[in-house]
């Protein structure tokens, strides 16, 4: 049972990646990654299920507060770097 | 099994499926916005199912406090970073295309 959960999530994972590569905006790519992030925070959550240790929620609850920092740093990053007439960067 | 076993586990299918459907609905949709309600709506319910239906495994330890901490946190920052890439994104100057036409007016 948290087997096929873990392959659900890699699934998951694997389609935000695509989306990531492919986004034609910097901003699906941003989607992309922040999506990403969140399935990384549920399959460590899973990962110290199956381990049966509590321990690995720690390392998930820290990658949950990195990820929403990071994804807003990146954000500001990109609004303030670029001129407002195009569509970002990965464009 | 017992009951509580099941219930995790139903709310953990309900959550992988929620999850595979936020990954299709990522690809799938035409234009950033819709995109960004597929994965943004779908990805905090998603966690919510998923780390409740964990909670049987680790029963009424420390580790169900830290799992509701996870989601406490999760349901704070997801909905916020979403509302926040969509402000930034429109205020940048990506629009959403007209009905009639194609493809985004943004430059491809």
């Amino acid at each position: 049972m948290l087997l096929a959960a873990g392959v659900a999530i890699l699934v998951a994972m694997g389609l935000a990646l695509l989306r990531a590569l492919l986004g034609p905006t910097v901003w699906d790519r941003i989607l992309a990654v922040n999506s990403f992030g969140t399935k990384t925070v549920l399959l460590m959550a899973l990962l110290g299920a199956l381990a049966g240790r509590a321990d690995y929620l720690d390392v998930a609850l820290l990658y949950a507060l990195v990820n929403f920092v990071g994804t807003v740093a990146l954000m500001r990053y990109v609004e303030t770097a670029r001129p407002a007439d195009e569509g970002g960067p990965g464009a | 099994m017992s009951v509580a076993s099941i219930v995790g586990g139903a709310l953990l299918g309900a959550g992988c499926l929620l999850l595979v459907v936020g990954g299709i609905g990522i690809n799938r949709f035409p234009h950033f916005y819709s995109r960004l309600h597929a994965a943004g709506v779908v990805d905090t319910l998603a966690a919510g199912l998923m780390l409740a239906g964990l909670v049987p495994v680790f029963g009424l330890t420390l580790g169900s406090v830290k799992l509701a901490m996870i989601f406490l946190f999760l349901l704070f920052t997801s909905p916020t970073a979403c509302h926040a890439l969509a402000r930034a994104a429109y205020t940048s100057g990506l629009r959403e295309p007209r009905p009639g036409e194609e493809t985004p007016s943004s430059p491809s």
